[in-house]
């Protein structure tokens, strides 16, 4: 067997990964000095995808290389780049001043609890910027220079910058904890845009936003592609219950538009997360006439974009009001996914709203108006299967999921962006006999990351993920030991697939899911044929011996 | 480095003070001259720093929810820590402006056995508030010095202060804790390992700067016993502008003087406008309920898109033979709004 490579876990021995202390030795952070080590950098964006994008400086360059290949008046780019965006965002001016460096977020990164680069603290991130503030843009300070903590903007600089704020998953954990709600994701978000100015972006991002705005979706399905994918599902959903559900695309006058992360058409086990929400609205509409549509031209719930700059993301999210109006539906249902919910939840109405050809969503089966998104017109799908459940309007056999010891992952945006805490768990009771809680300080808003948001996620990145994934793979292992936990339920495409690799490596015996995987497989549905295995193929709980 | 060179600077302070007005006389310099300067700077200095965040706008609504969002009915929400109204923002900001309420969530993370925990750690909250809530006492104590009458609440706060009525004058408590409080935070900056590494002189300073006024002020209150009645002529002259500084107070106080207004006229180009900049922090001062009330950027701008009327464009033949339905296709507009 070949030796494992820097991009496979196998290549990393724990005991080594973990040999670093979190006390910083004595040296000069203004100094920089970027080490490209394989496993903690991602590959740039290929030319192509930024020219299909129209975005500036399409080249063939490597981190690797001394020259980066800047256009040659880069620094009076990024000067202006980052005057115009302390004129745009209090945030970015408010944060650049009042950091008072009290360090109460230090050991609040997952980056720096699992890997203690002294950079990866939040308050060092954010200096990395701050000090160029300090130095080229800020009168008092660019006087004193050094001593006030400022510095010159060189290349140098822009290679450290290029490196750290890709080593942020924008996961807002540090401004949770900070005095003045400094966020970091916002400076991240801020800092990347400045570097998209001179084309430096990685592919594992930019792939997906050039796809998306292409073919609607991340993955870059094409419309027949998304067919297949959905009838694929249906017949396994099909061999399963024994119940053929339909598949309704692009259906002009359905009740809801649904959006969902494309990552649930794609890979296990977001796959069986996508099977149950189909097999749910089939339930609904058999049992009470609602109807919903998938959309092959917004195909794409997640957001890339988020990660890029905010014109991006209102590029990419203009798509999803824009169908649900072609469509005529009455308002949009949103999946199980992370970042999508922030953009969806804290840029979409103001972006590419007001949404006033929709209705405000309401539930005609149980009669409930969700009154908190009078505005968008766009629900969580756990808010209304929640309510759906709460009206007793499902019949459910949670004793399907017996033998799944879950615990519940709040994904950093829906927690830290939304507020999204007891719809999820008040779903999983409902569905699985048995549901465990991880320790306090690593739940709901003090949630961990999973070390691979923000356009993280990639297999070259595996050093840094697996560092980043540390102390939510800690905390899993911690419920699997004392209550026998084996299932991590999480409402992220993203975790879905990037928690996989940290339970094999930091909780090895944990598999993910998807919450509404667990609501179908318990979802008792007329016309279905005596239930042996579940989505996934595996025997239900006294199924074991059946032939299946 | 940091630490020294702001030492250097609050020393060479010193110096300057002391030499200034005992050997070479500049009582109405630093008595009269600089606390008016000082206080100009500070007010132009915090009104325009305030005014100049201010005029950026706030484009998105960027909440940092710390609690359950306001959904379902029967799904009891957070007030506090994620508001849907105005009010429980104004109750968010007043919890996190008086008690410090973010810092207090504070943890420290350790790693036991390979595996990283969490215990709660409250001593820089608690430093911090120590700190920050006895300045404000003294600062409201100092306000006898320029007032005749007295309000009667500065007595009262005066003599709660002074309760335990140890020594002649009486010691204030604030003013141990003071102390205690900003030398703690001085001793966490230089020892802890994270901390010192970001320390910047503007960490330093500002620290070695109120060590410096509480530590004059002590002195001149408990040890040098200077002239009172000529300290409160002069507060009360600068109030009606008709100061006199007397060189009958010890220059000691003018030392105390210099360092009081070196803080207010450092005031509004350093790190201690966290003061005013708390107030503006988006993920703080804004609502949970961005997709119940609409948010408006001001400059929002239309962006390019790639419309229906192109993706079919381009899919048409693929879509048809997968039967996957096409129409209606709306003309739309290259640009979106």
């Amino acid at each position: 067997m070949a030796a494992p490579k820097f991009d496979e876990i196998g290549f990393y021995d724990k005991s080594k990964l973990l040999d670093f202390s979190h006390s910083p030795k004595a040296g000069d952070w203004l100094d920089p000095k970027t080490d490209f080590r394989d496993g903690s950098w991602i590959y740039p964006t290929k030319a192509k995808h930024l020219e299909y994008l129209k975005m500036p400086n399409p080249r063939e360059w490597n981190p690797k290389d001394e020259d980066w290949a800047l256009p040659d008046n880069w620094k009076e780019i990024v000067i202006e780049g980052f005057r115009e965006r302390l004129h745009k965002y209090r945030s970015l001016k408010v944060f650049m001043d009042i950091c008072v460096r009290c360090g109460a977020c230090a050991d609040k990164c997952h980056f720096f609890i699992g890997g203690g680069d002294p950079k990866n603290m939040p308050v060092l991130r954010a200096e990395l910027l701050r000090s160029i503030y300090r130095g080229e843009i800020k009168t008092m300070t660019k006087i004193l220079g050094k001593l006030a903590g400022g510095r010159k903007l060189t290349k140098e600089t822009i290679k450290e910058w290029f490196y750290y704020f890709y080593q942020c998953t924008e996961c807002r954990r540090c401004s949770v904890f900070c005095p003045y709600g400094i966020d970091t994701a916002e400076i991240t978000m801020m800092a990347r845009e400045l570097l998209h100015l001179l084309g430096l972006g990685v592919n594992w991002a930019m792939e997906p936003v050039a796809a998306c705005y292409r073919t609607g979706n991340h993955l870059g399905i094409q419309p027949h592609g998304v067919k297949d994918t959905l009838e694929f599902f249906a017949d396994d959903i099909e061999e399963a219950t024994g119940v053929k559900v339909d598949i309704p695309i692009n259906q002009v006058g359905a009740d809801v538009l649904f959006v969902t992360p494309s990552g649930d058409f794609l890979a296990d086990p977001g796959t069986y997360t996508c099977m149950g929400y189909m097999t749910l609205f089939h339930y609904l509409k058999e049992k009470y006439g609602f109807t919903y549509t998938w959309s092959t031209y917004a195909s794409e719930g997640g957001n890339f974009g988020l990660f890029t700059s905010a014109e991006m993301m209102k590029r990419l999210n203009s798509k999803i009001y824009a169908e649900a109006k072609r469509l005529g539906v009455k308002y949009i249902i949103g999946g199980e996914c992370g970042h999508m919910w922030r953009v969806l939840h804290q840029y979409m109405d103001t972006m590419n709203g007001p949404a006033d050809f929709l209705e405000v969503p309401k539930n005609p089966i149980t009669g409930t108006v969700f009154e908190n998104a009078k505005s968008t017109k766009m629900i969580h799908i756990c808010e209304f299967t929640a309510d759906l459940i709460k009206h007793g309007k499902l019949k459910l056999d949670p004793s399907r999921n017996a033998g799944w010891n879950v615990t519940f992952h709040d994904s950093c945006n829906p927690a830290r962006s939304m507020g999204f805490f007891e719809e999820p768990r008040y779903i999983i009771k409902n569905v699985v006999p048995e549901f465990h809680e991880m320790p306090e300080n690593t739940i709901r808003e003090q949630t961990f990351c999973c070390g691979g948001g923000a356009g993280l996620g990639t297999d070259e990145f595996m050093e840094m993920r697996l560092r980043g994934g540390m102390p939510r793979g800690n905390a899993v292992n911690y419920v699997k030991e004392k209550f026998g936990v084996n299932k991590l339920a999480a409402i992220c495409a993203i975790d879905r697939a990037t928690l996989q690799t940290v339970c094999e490596y930091w909780a090895p015996g944990v598999t993910v899911t998807g919450v509404h995987e667990m609501v179908a497989n318990a979802l008792v549905l007329d016309g279905e044929k005596e239930r042996e295995v579940n989505f996934r193929m595996e025997p239900l709980p006294g199924k074991e011996g059946s032939d299946v | 480095m940091n630490l020294f060179v702001s030492l250097i600077a609050v020393v060479a302070l010193f110096f300057a003070a002391m030499l200034g007005v005992d050997s070479m006389g500049l009582h109405s310099l630093f008595g009269i001259a600089l606390p008016y300067l000082a206080i100009a700077i500070f007010l132009i200095g915090v009104v325009a720093k305030v005014i100049g965040w201010a005029k950026s706008p706030v484009p998105f609504h960027i909440t940092t929810t710390c609690g359950q969002q306001k959904s379902l009915p029967w799904i009891q929400s957070s007030h506090l820590e994620n508001p849907h109204t105005k009010w429980g923002v104004f109750v968010r900001m007043a919890l996190e402006v008086l008690f410090f309420r973010s810092l207090f969530r504070n943890t420290q993370m350790a790693i036991e056995d390979g595996r990283a925990v969490y215990g709660p750690s409250k001593w820089l909250w608690g430093a911090a508030m120590a700190f920050h809530w006895t300045f404000l006492i003294v600062f409201v104590r100092h306000l006898r010095f320029f007032t005749e009458p007295v309000p009667q609440p500065i007595l009262w706060l005066q003599s709660l202060d002074g309760f335990m009525q140890i020594g002649v004058p009486v010691l204030y408590m604030s003013s141990l804790i003071f102390l205690a409080a900003v030398t703690f935070l001085f001793l966490r900056r230089v020892v802890l390992p994270q901390v010192r590494y970001i320390s910047l002189a503007a960490d330093y300073f500002p620290l070695f700067l109120l060590l410096s006024i509480g530590g004059t002020g002590f002195v001149l209150r408990h040890f040098v016993k200077t002239d009172v009645t000529a300290v409160k002529e002069l507060g009360v002259g600068l109030l009606g502008f008709n100061a006199v500084a007397s060189p009958d107070i010890h220059w000691l106080f003018y030392v105390h003087l210099v360092f009081v207004c070196t803080l207010f006229i450092y005031f509004p180009f350093s790190k201690l406008m966290h003061m005013g900049g708390v107030f503006l922090s988006p993920t703080r001062n804004l609502t949970g309920n961005s997709r119940e009330v609409r948010h408006v950027n001001p400059w929002n701008y239309p962006v390019e898109v790639h419309s229906y009327a192109e993706y079919v464009e381009e899919f048409r033949e693929r879509m048809e033979q997968a039967g996957i339905t096409i129409d209606p296709v709306p003309e739309a507009p290259k640009e979106g709004h």
